[in-house]
């Protein structure tokens, strides 16, 4: 288990490569000379340095933002929760937050009149959405503490945000609905470049805090009773957690909508390869592997062949959801789910 | 003797539910001391606020001068280590890195080991003769192992304290003698103060240095295990129908 570091490496250059690929694919091909020479030269023009700067820089940039992201937060929970089966997408948290982006999108003719930015308005609720959720789980997960009726919980917790949503939907306008429902299907593609900014500084700032709580979570990987005995400030360390996950989640969602499975199973392939719990190799290598499955994801929307590009979930689920099967059949191949 | 850890007129519990009140303990630097009593009566429940877990209902918990509750959870997971009954389903997580674990408390926010850390590992699993386990994943360990290896934890934290929540039970006879073997040794070589709960009142009798005795109604009692047995205390301790205490050979024999 030693020098698993490797790993890291390795998923580190698949990602880069992965990236590199995705600015020459796509409808138009651009050969990786001009993809270079766009990047590096600052003055060069023509289709193929707009095509790059302009469409496929910012998409490569959210896909590895968002992917990273969500892969973090995805470990961060199973830990938390010690539960295997924990993550964004399946505890409620993405509903949570696409509650709150459905009100700010399809109840917009309600705050049109608050003079605030629309981005500020969208990261906010789904911001709001998310940690509201998380904090419902953290309550729910004191009272029963047994990780399938947790996940339960979730379901349910999606199903009233769709819910609401369905009502609010009946009630707005067909250009709200139709952007609401293609923002639905998860896209690494609707950042403007001018507007990345907006997304990749609080991923950027929640991938830190990430990795600040190495230390705190591997200790939880004990109990917390154990974590409690060798120092660690148990109630701060899941404050911390929360917000930290709710973060990422939530911004994440705000501008790539809610994406399935990824920050579930990432932290799981990851354990495939790198065989340790221990956060410090981990959270790393889930980081890295996050940001390559999501550039992967992306280039077979980009590349299906059709005119119409795949729903990204779609893709994602597709992928996804047999890690899923795969860690319920495979049962006991990490235990953290019992509880001491 | 110096003492270590000293309780003053404690009193423990959750809420409002009092379990045991007015206890007054020393434990001193060397010595292994057995915690004896019957089901529920408030071993875990004591262990647990020696070691910081729980906050007391009244009193006081003095560990070198300081009142344990008062420190911050880090200062005092310098003083006290706590190896809870039962094993933490950890998964992948090799031997190594769990012993590694205890070394949390003084490491620094990344918890990166020092060469100090590192050698404070490999001591607590060689004096636990458990090196040869050190890739080994806890799942893949033997109930016997698995206990080593967990008190080898407590060791590399380095406290003056070790409390311990049943460490032998589910174990068999080789492997009981194997861990209390080694708790003796810890507490000898390392001039430690060593708690550690309880069943086997023969073991007790036959390796411990004192023995603290819980009774439901009655005050905590310690003492010598040979004071235990000449004043009674230990066949009172366990009196009921089903066994009688046999003076012959000091040992509670069942009736049939």
């Amino acid at each position: 288990m030693r020098g698993s570091g490797t790993w890291s490496l390795i998923f580190a250059l698949a990602a880069l490569a992965l990236a590199l690929l995705g600015l020459a694919t796509g409808s138009v091909h651009v050969p990786f000379s001009d993809v270079w020479s766009s990047l590096t030269q600052p003055g060069s023009s023509g289709t193929f340095t707009t095509i790059v700067r302009q469409v496929r820089l910012p998409e490569v940039i959210t896909a590895a933002t968002a992917g990273a992201g969500l892969a973090a937060s995805g470990l961060i929970m199973q830990t938390l929760f010690r539960n295997p089966l924990a993550g964004p997408s399946v505890l409620g948290i993405s509903s949570g937050a696409s509650l709150g982006v459905a009100l700010v999108m399809l109840a917009q003719p309600l705050w049109m009149m608050l003079p605030v930015p629309r981005e500020v308005m969208v990261i906010g609720a789904s911001l709001a959405g998310a940690i509201a959720v998380l904090m419902l789980i953290v309550l729910a997960d004191k009272r029963v503490g047994d990780g399938i009726t947790l996940l339960i919980i979730g379901l349910m917790v999606g199903y009233l945000c769709s819910a609401v949503i369905n009502v609010l939907q009946t009630a707005s306008s067909a250009q709200a609905l139709k952007d609401y429902i293609r923002w639905g299907m998860g896209s690494f593609a609707g950042v403007a470049i001018q507007r990345a900014g907006w997304l990749v500084l609080p991923v950027l700032l929640g991938l830190l805090s990430s990795l600040a709580l190495i230390k705190p979570l591997n200790s939880l990987l004990l109990g917390e009773d154990y974590a409690r005995s060798m120092g660690t400030n148990v109630q701060r360390t899941r404050r911390w957690a929360i917000w930290t996950t709710g973060l990422l989640a939530g911004t994440i969602t705000a501008f790539c909508g809610p994406i399935a499975f990824l920050g579930l199973a990432t932290p799981h392939v990851a354990r495939m390869f790198i065989r340790t719990n221990d956060h410090r190799l981990l959270m790393p290598a889930t980081m890295l592997l996050g940001m390559a499955l999501a550039l992967g994801c992306d280039l077979l929307v980009r590349t299906s062949g059709s005119d119409l590009p795949l729903p990204l979930n779609a893709v994602t689920s597709l992928l996804g959801a047999p890690v899923v099967l795969w860690v319920i059949l495979g049962g006991k191949r990490w235990v953290s789910s019992d509880r001491p | 003797m110096k003492a270590l850890m000293h309780t003053n007129r404690l009193s423990i519990g959750y809420g409002s539910n009092v379990v045991v009140s007015d206890i007054n303990l020393d434990l001193h630097a060397g010595e292994m001391v057995a915690l004896i009593g019957v089901n529920g009566v408030g071993k875990s429940t004591l262990l647990r606020t020696l070691a910081g877990l729980l906050q007391p209902l009244q009193g006081t918990v003095a560990i070198d001068g300081q009142d344990l509750h008062r420190l911050s959870a880090a200062e005092r997971a310098r003083k006290a280590a706590i190896v809870l009954t039962g094993r933490p389903g950890t998964g992948m997580l090799d031997v190594e890195t769990i012993v590694a674990l205890g070394r949390q408390p003084w490491t620094g926010r990344w918890g990166t080991l020092s060469v100090v850390d590192r050698a404070a590992v490999t001591d607590a699993l060689r004096s636990a003769g458990a090196e040869h386990l050190r890739s080994k994943a806890l799942g893949a360990c033997s109930d016997g192992e698995a206990q080593k290896v967990m008190i080898a934890r407590a060791l590399a934290q380095a406290t003056p304290v070790i409390l311990l929540d049943e460490p032998t039970a589910y174990l068999d006879l080789p492997n009981r003698a194997a861990i209390v073997r080694f708790l003796k040794q810890i507490a000898r070589t390392g001039q430690k103060a060593v708690l550690f709960s309880t069943h086997d009142l023969q073991m007790a009798i036959d390796l411990c240095d004192r023995i603290v005795l819980m009774r439901r109604d009655a005050p905590l009692w310690h003492g010598s295990p040979a004071d235990a047995l000449a004043s009674g205390e230990l066949q009172q301790a366990f009196a009921g129908a089903g066994i009688h205490f046999d003076p012959a050979t000091g040992t509670h024999r069942f009736t049939p």
